[in-house]
């Protein structure tokens, strides 16, 4: 092992959260907040594609007593980033959850960047609350008025069938135990981490094995709950046992890439200097190993819903690819192309995993794609033919992308960069895979 | 230089020298077969022998002799596949998936596993052959021109899916499984006391000379076998669940199958892996290299995988519900409360609630308990398989049709041609191969061991001390 070299590194570094990027992240929001407001303008006066023309196609969402107005845009959108971020920000928990239980050595040196990003959960958790409360019925075609009462016009009985699980007092029950019982969690283990560069010992890391395992435990059962809530029961009619799956896969690809591109951003402006190009290449592996496990979820849902053909199911892909005027086809392609062929061919080589460059190409490759998975499992469900991609879209992203920077930046002041009394650190400081 | 962290269990234990991983494991293949093993051995021929008849009756009278009937066409012959194809997992996942995640422990395991993975899918290839009815046309699920006109497989089929599938994992995991015997044989070869076993070995260990460009070639080769592999490992059940969940049949169709049979592939061959694992370390006294964290580790993935499966299970359940359809809610309800209950609740307690009892830290390092769960886990999973078939297609969409299916003393007579063949050659490898991967485990014995000898280089201290096999200064 002669050829590797390591250099003494220093484990004490402050990340300084400068006033020049506050103020950028600032006029980020400021920009996506002006876009909002000039999107919303513009649809309020019409600019939308016309609700009428390729309503047929979308039978599903045809009750006729819901006209569509401009405002759904903006709470599908709120909806859609929201669920987005909150995935992003979750699986930095489940990152460090799952490396404490497997007892991982490499991720030690750089596992305060996930640790820092649950702590954006209450802002997506208190949006999602507030919309189910107050708009639950512009996102949610179980939410209608009288769609489970019999003497309604607008009574379906289908739907009314799964009123066990899909009624208000329930959903919001879960939506508070979701966010409640990941934030709790993810909040105990950050304190052990924090009172662990204190005062070191292995007390910390023991108790951080045993709440991650909770925290597993929990997530087991609530990322597939929570991928049927937030995303899936949008389709009332429509269902899949694969969907809770597909989903983490979706968010834990798009979280893994968060971290990889925070990491290399980080060592590209001085920081995390014991981060070497191992870690870079093992990063690399994980965004380009689970880019393929999304794929092969993805791929195994939809050829069993094309190869049988029910009408019931395959109406999805069918709403998504001819429907509404067929809007929806392009982000169903786009959405293979940068989730799967891109981050495939991209990281395949083994230098290219190295290369900080085209790592963060692949990583924005699978964030702008994750994007449109989500995109195009959400709009089409709740605006239908009045989707589209404009100042609306583009604000909204902006604007959660900028809160969502600003609040792990600022979590990352809170700590020592690197965990320094980590038991796991010499191993990691010396990572070497060649 | 790598580091070890402190808080990491040792992997090695009683002080091994390079020596004595040599001595403690090569003498098992050097000496005169024990009489335990040839005992063992006489037992499994025996097995063997009788599902061969069994065997022999089936194809000459037809399969009339098993149980099916017009509604319930599939059955054992199914159920036995599945249930072999996925105790064929562990092997390369533990030597693929494990090494990509440079997780030492899979060193003293792998070799086991690999050789259990590749008699497995042996046997799975056989029920295969068998519900083929006539075997000797075999060759027609293959892409072959032929000379019958226009006869060509029907690629829009899982099953020919299945075959390309199946047959490409074979080939990939008895290549890896070689590979890794390759460094082993040759210090087989250079320690043989006579001409033939120092030709067969010395032929099979492909002039390995030990230097440091074999040794780069060789862990070239591993780790672009654990690329090819890894997708494999997932490939292989995914193909398998297809047969099923790709038809319209209340019960098969669902969208989890393929990563949730992959699950449970990896939880039987972990549950196989053990079992066999533990007799053969107590019986080779291979205790220091088969450890405790060996077994608390796979004990870890058996549950793990389980609790992967019970969602499964619990998520099937409600969506069966959830999607109004009636005939997946009836199919649910009658696995649970129809004629076939006790097989969905034996399948429940097995596999859902059994593999929880390793939250226990103390059952979890038991032999005994850790042995008697895999028992119970590989049943609750050939429960799982008989499940998914037999219920599902035992009550037809027409009434009239509905039908229940009953074992014929050759459905179970085929079935035991299965074990007898599988042990035949588990027996025959632990005899004749080394079952741990010395080159591996001398690998990780600096960096694993509870505590290192004075010189880890050092000679061997086990009995033939006195008499060496290989006089190295002889010659």
């Amino acid at each position: 092992m002669g050829a590797h070299h390591h250099e003494v590194v220093s484990v004490e570094e402050q990340f300084e959260f400068t006033a020049e990027s506050k103020r950028n992240l600032l006029i980020g929001m400021g920009v996506g907040i002006a876009l909002v407001l000039l999107g919303s303008y513009l649809l309020s006066q019409g600019g939308g594609h016309d609700a009428h023309a390729a309503a047929g196609h979308g039978a599903e969402h045809d009750h006729g007593a819901h006209g569509y107005h401009w405002t759904q845009r903006i709470i599908a959108n709120l909806w859609l980033n929201s669920v987005y971020f909150a995935g992003i920000s979750i699986i930095g928990m489940f990152f460090i959850s799952y490396n404490y239980l497997a007892q991982a050595g490499w991720s030690a040196v750089f596992k305060r960047i996930p640790e820092a990003m649950p702590a954006f959960l209450p802002i997506p958790a208190i949006i999602m609350i507030v919309l189910a409360v107050f708009f639950g019925d512009k996102i949610y075609h179980w939410m209608h008025e009288g769609i489970m009462d019999p003497a309604s016009a607008n009574y379906d009985a289908i739907i009314a069938g799964k009123q066990g699980f899909l009624n208000k007092p329930f959903y919001i029950i879960r939506l508070l135990l979701y966010f409640g019982l990941w934030y709790v969690l993810w909040r105990i283990v950050r304190n052990l981490s924090l009172r662990e560069d204190e005062i070191g010992g292995l007390d910390g890391y023991e108790k951080s094995i045993k709440y991650g395992t909770a925290f597993l435990v929990v997530f087991a059962v609530t990322s597939s709950t929570s991928a049927w809530d937030f995303v899936m029961s949008i389709d009332t009619h429509w269902f899949s046992t694969m969907f809770g799956w597909y989903t983490l896969a979706s968010w834990h690809v798009a979280g893994l890439a968060t971290m990889t591109l925070t990491i290399v951003t980080l060592k590209e402006r001085g920081y995390l200097k014991a981060v070497n190009e191992s870690h870079l290449h093992d990063l690399g592996k994980f965004c380009f190993a689970f880019s393929i496990f999304w794929t092969y979820v993805w791929f195994a849902q939809f050829l069993l819903i094309y190869y049988a053909n029910l009408p019931e199911e395959a109406i999805y892909y069918r709403e998504r690819f001819s429907g509404y005027g067929g809007i929806y086809k392009a982000p169903f392609f786009i959405n293979i192309l940068l989730n799967f062929v891109a981050p495939f061919l991209v990281l395949m080589t083994r230098d290219s995993k190295r290369t900080s460059v085209i790592l963060k190409l692949a990583c924005w490759s699978i964030l702008v794609g994750h994007y449109f998975d989500f995109y195009t499992n959400i709009m089409p469900g709740t605006v239908g033919a009045n989707g589209g991609f404009g100042a609306v879209e583009f604000g909204f992203v902006l604007l959660f992308a900028c809160a969502f920077i600003w609040s792990v930046s600022s979590q990352l002041t809170k700590a020592n960069l690197i965990p320094r009394n980590h038991p796991m650190l010499e191993e990691s400081l010396h990572h070497d895979i060649a | 230089m790598h580091v070890t962290s402190p808080v990491r269990t040792p992997l090695v234990t009683g002080g091994k020298t390079y020596a004595d991983v040599t001595e403690d494991i090569c003498k098992q293949v050097e000496g005169k077969p024990t009489k335990e093993w040839k005992v063992a051995f006489v037992i499994s021929l025996a097995v063997l022998a009788y599902g061969t008849v069994c065997l022999f009756w089936t194809w000459w009278e037809g399969l009339g002799v098993w149980g099916l009937n017009k509604t319930v066409g599939w059955a054992w012959d199914i159920t036995n596949f599945v249930w072999w194809v996925g105790i064929g997992h562990a092997g390369t996942l533990i030597s693929a998936i494990l090494l990509l995640f440079r997780q030492k422990w899979r060193t003293s395991i792998n070799r086991a596993a690999e050789a259990m993975t590749i008699f497995a899918v042996l046997c799975a290839a056989s029920f295969i052959l068998m519900h083929m009815g006539r075997p000797w046309l075999a060759y027609w699920a293959l892409p072959l021109p032929n000379t019958f006109g226009s006869l060509w497989v029907n690629f829009n089929s899982p099953l020919v899916w299945d075959v390309f599938a199946i047959s490409t994992y074979f080939s990939v995991s008895c290549l890896f499984w070689y590979v890794g015997l390759v460094p082993d044989l040759a210090t087989i070869r250079d320690r043989a006391q006579n001409k033939v076993s120092k030709y067969i070995y010395g032929v099979l260990s492909l002039g390995w000379n030990g230097s440091a460009r074999t040794w780069s070639r060789y862990e070239y080769i591993s780790l672009i076998l654990a690329g090819l592999s890894t997708p494999l490992v997932l490939s292989v059940h995914t193909i398998v669940s297809m047969d099923f969940a790709t038809s319209v049949i209340p019960g098969w169709h669902t969208t989890i199958f393929p990563p949730y049979f992959v699950a449970g592939a990896i939880f039987s061959g972990f549950a196989m892996v053990q079992n066999l694992m533990l007799v053969t370390r107590v019986v080779y006294k291979l205790e220091d290299y088969i450890t405790f964290e060996h077994i608390e580790s796979m004990n870890k993935i058996i549950t793990l995988t389980g609790s992967i499966v019970g969602v499964a299970y619990l998520t099937e359940f409600f969506i069966a519900w959830y999607s109004g359809v009636e005939y997946e809610s009836y199919a649910f309800y009658n696995r649970m409360a129809g004629p076939y209950w006790w097989a969905y609740w034996a399948m429940m307690t097995c596999n859902v609630i059994s593999p929880q009892l390793f939250w226990s830290r103390k059952i979890r390092r038991s032999v005994k308990w850790t042995f008697f769960i895999s028992v119970i886990v590989n049943i609750g999973m050939w429960f799982e398989r008989f499940v998914i078939i037999v219920t599902s297609l035992h009550r037809d969409y027409i009434p009239s049709s509905w039908a229940m299916f009953s074992p014929t003393m050759f459905d179970i007579g085929d079935y035991i041609f299965s074990f007898g063949f599988f042990f035949t050659c588990f027996f025959l490898f632990s005899k004749y191969l080394p079952v741990i991967n010395m080159a591996e485990v001398k690998g990780v014995i600096k960096s694993t061991s509870e505590k290192l000898p004075l010189k880890v280089s050092g000679v061997s201290k086990a009995e033939r001390l006195a008499s060496p096999a290989y006089k190295k200064d002889a010659e």
